[in-house]
């Protein structure tokens, strides 16, 4: 396909949606001038712009804070979310050992749990990076440990028939099989992630995007706080489509919109 | 059903004579006759199977099964769902254990799967995410073995069932019966003296079925395999054994063991011949008094 030919499917798929979104921004802008509406009530969309330029200097530092949380997070939920599934998966009596406190952290607000955590480990980034990681860490244990489990009974008679050692079933069967499963948990757990790392800069920070809309907050600052609330999004949606893209990269077999990929 | 079935097929011979001309050219000496000379493989005896329920009542899914198979013999089992025949077959795998009685593989107590032993499933339970060649190189990895070495051996099984150009594809890119072929592959390639195939057609459309049937038939002769073929299709069981075995449900047991006496090679049109339809019958018979019982 060539460029072009994208570029025409795509404006034939999406050109008229982005006409309409655009069209409303437009009458955003339109009703905030000529209603008078207060700029602290609802700004319009070039004062937002104007807000957020101004925001720049000191942009790269909060970003940084923030995406270092976020991923930081992601990446301590995944170091503990997966050894836990694997074990519960493997062992009935730990499974039923671990499942209830996991449920009760599960069940707890994070926002109620963050202070607790500030108290352990002081402000900063390493406590930012386990909030974010508490939020992020429940979904990845459930759903690889029912991706390990959801390999087929006849596969897993498959491979006894083999006589085939325990450790190489878990190698080359289970842990493959529940790709798929972890990488559509990974997806929830990186847009949780963004959910912490933010909470936590609410809770104590000094750095971080969260810590900005606060600062602006307390200056009344509507315009700076849809500016950085835009930033935010821009940041959790490219922070998703990057876990999609390793999905792809590394289970390029599993096409999530065919039927029997899994074979039958 | 079974009415409805051979309409169907007859309307097939006429719409589609190129069917025919997939008949096995090899013409090896016919299987089915001097069984006694030849070296007893299986021998399952006095086999109970019992699961325990929920409830803590057992369940008894078989009672008092015994069983012989001789080598290079092909048998089928034959009965209704819940009969219990992929039991038997998973008995006879060593995946799972009886309850009771006694399994004898090759002279020796089975105690563990065997790597005597190749099993195909009714669903091909291929690995999604490795292509053809190396699903058919699996068996090698699981059991500890040089893959490498056998690289030739599973091409040459590939291009048997016709599928050579297929080796880099991902199963999901095959049609079902293209990937059922691949699994028998599987099942083959560490030259196992015995098959066990549950159902293996059963998820397949009837043509594929056919075809499939009379490409099991060839790689049996070719290979000189031990087969035990579970179905729950009479034609099916009846068409390609040497012994049809029938058991009935509550609890699964034998009925019947029937020696088929067919010509080999076989061809589709042995279904239509008055002898097929009456060990067609006698099977038929044997599961439907014995589902009354």
């Amino acid at each position: 396909m060539t460029p072009v030919l994208r570029a025409a499917i795509w404006l034939r798929e999406y050109g008229q949606a982005t006409i309409v979104l655009l069209l409303a921004v437009v009458a955003w802008e339109i009703i905030c001038q000529q209603m008078d509406i207060p700029v602290w009530l609802l700004p319009a969309p070039t004062l937002i712009w104007q807000e957020t330029v101004l925001l720049i200097p000191v942009l790269p530092e909060h970003i940084y804070a923030t995406v270092i949380a976020i991923f930081g997070g992601f990446f301590v939920s995944i170091v503990a979310a997966v050894p836990i599934a694997i074990t519960v998966v493997y062992s009935p009596f730990l499974r039923r050992v671990i499942y209830p406190p996991l449920l009760m952290l599960q069940s707890v607000p994070k926002v109620a749990i963050a202070p607790l955590l500030l108290i352990w480990m002081g402000y900063g980034l390493q406590s930012n990076m386990v909030i974010a990681a508490t939020v992020a860490f429940f979904p990845i244990v459930i759903n690889t440990a029912t991706g390990l489990e959801a390999v087929e009974t006849e596969l897993l008679d498959l491979t006894r028939s083999f006589d085939a050692a325990r450790l190489k079933v878990f190698w080359k069967v289970r842990l493959p099989w529940a790709m798929p499963y972890f990488f559509s948990s990974l997806k929830v757990a990186i847009t949780f992630a963004v959910i912490g790392a933010i909470v936590a800069e609410f809770i104590g920070a000094d750095k971080g995007l969260g810590y900005l809309i606060l600062a602006s907050s307390g200056a009344m600052n509507t315009a700076a706080m849809f500016g950085v609330l835009v930033i935010m999004s821009v940041i959790g949606i490219l922070c998703f489509y990057a876990v999609a893209l390793a999905e792809k990269l590394v289970c390029p077999w599993y096409l999530p919109t065919q039927e029997g990929s899994q074979g039958a | 059903m079974s009415g409805a079935a051979k309409v169907d097929r007859l309307e097939r011979r006429v719409s589609s004579p190129q069917l025919q001309l997939s008949e096995p050219s090899s013409a090896v000496a016919s299987a089915s006759s001097s069984e006694t000379a030849r070296k007893l493989l299986i021998r399952v005896d006095a086999v109970d199977k019992e699961y325990a329920t929920r409830s803590g009542d057992g369940v008894t899914a078989l009672k008092g099964i015994s069983l012989e198979i001789r080598e290079n013999e092909f048998v089928t089992l034959v009965g209704p769902s819940g009969c219990g025949k992929s039991t038997v077959l998973k008995i006879i795998g060593g995946i799972i254990k009886a309850t009771r009685g006694l399994v004898e593989f090759d002279g020796r107590p089975l105690e563990k799967p065997s790597r005597e032993i190749g099993m195909v499933f009714q669903r091909p339970i291929l690995l999604p995410w490795r292509s053809v060649l190396d699903n058919v190189l699996f068996p090698f990895e699981m059991m500890g073995r040089n893959v490498r070495e056998h690289v030739d051996e599973a091409r040459r099984l590939l291009d048997m069932v016709g599928l050579s150009g297929f080796e880099n594809a991902l199963p999901r890119e095959l049609s079902g019966g293209m990937q059922q072929r691949v699994s028998i592959c599987r099942a083959l390639v560490y030259d196992p003296k015995l098959l066990l195939m549950d159902e293996p057609f059963g998820a397949l459309d009837a043509m594929t079925r056919e075809e499939l049937g009379i490409e099991l038939l060839r790689i049996w002769t070719e290979r000189r395999k031990t087969v035990v073929f579970v179905t729950h299709s009479i034609t099916e069981a009846v068409f390609l054994a040497d012994r049809v075995i029938v058991m009935t449900p509550r609890p699964g047991k034998v009925v019947l063991d029937l020696r088929i006496d067919l010509p080999r090679p076989r061809t589709i049109d042995v279904e239509f011949t008055p002898e097929f339809k009456a060990y067609a019958d006698a099977v038929r018979d044997a599961i439907y008094t014995g589902k009354r019982i």
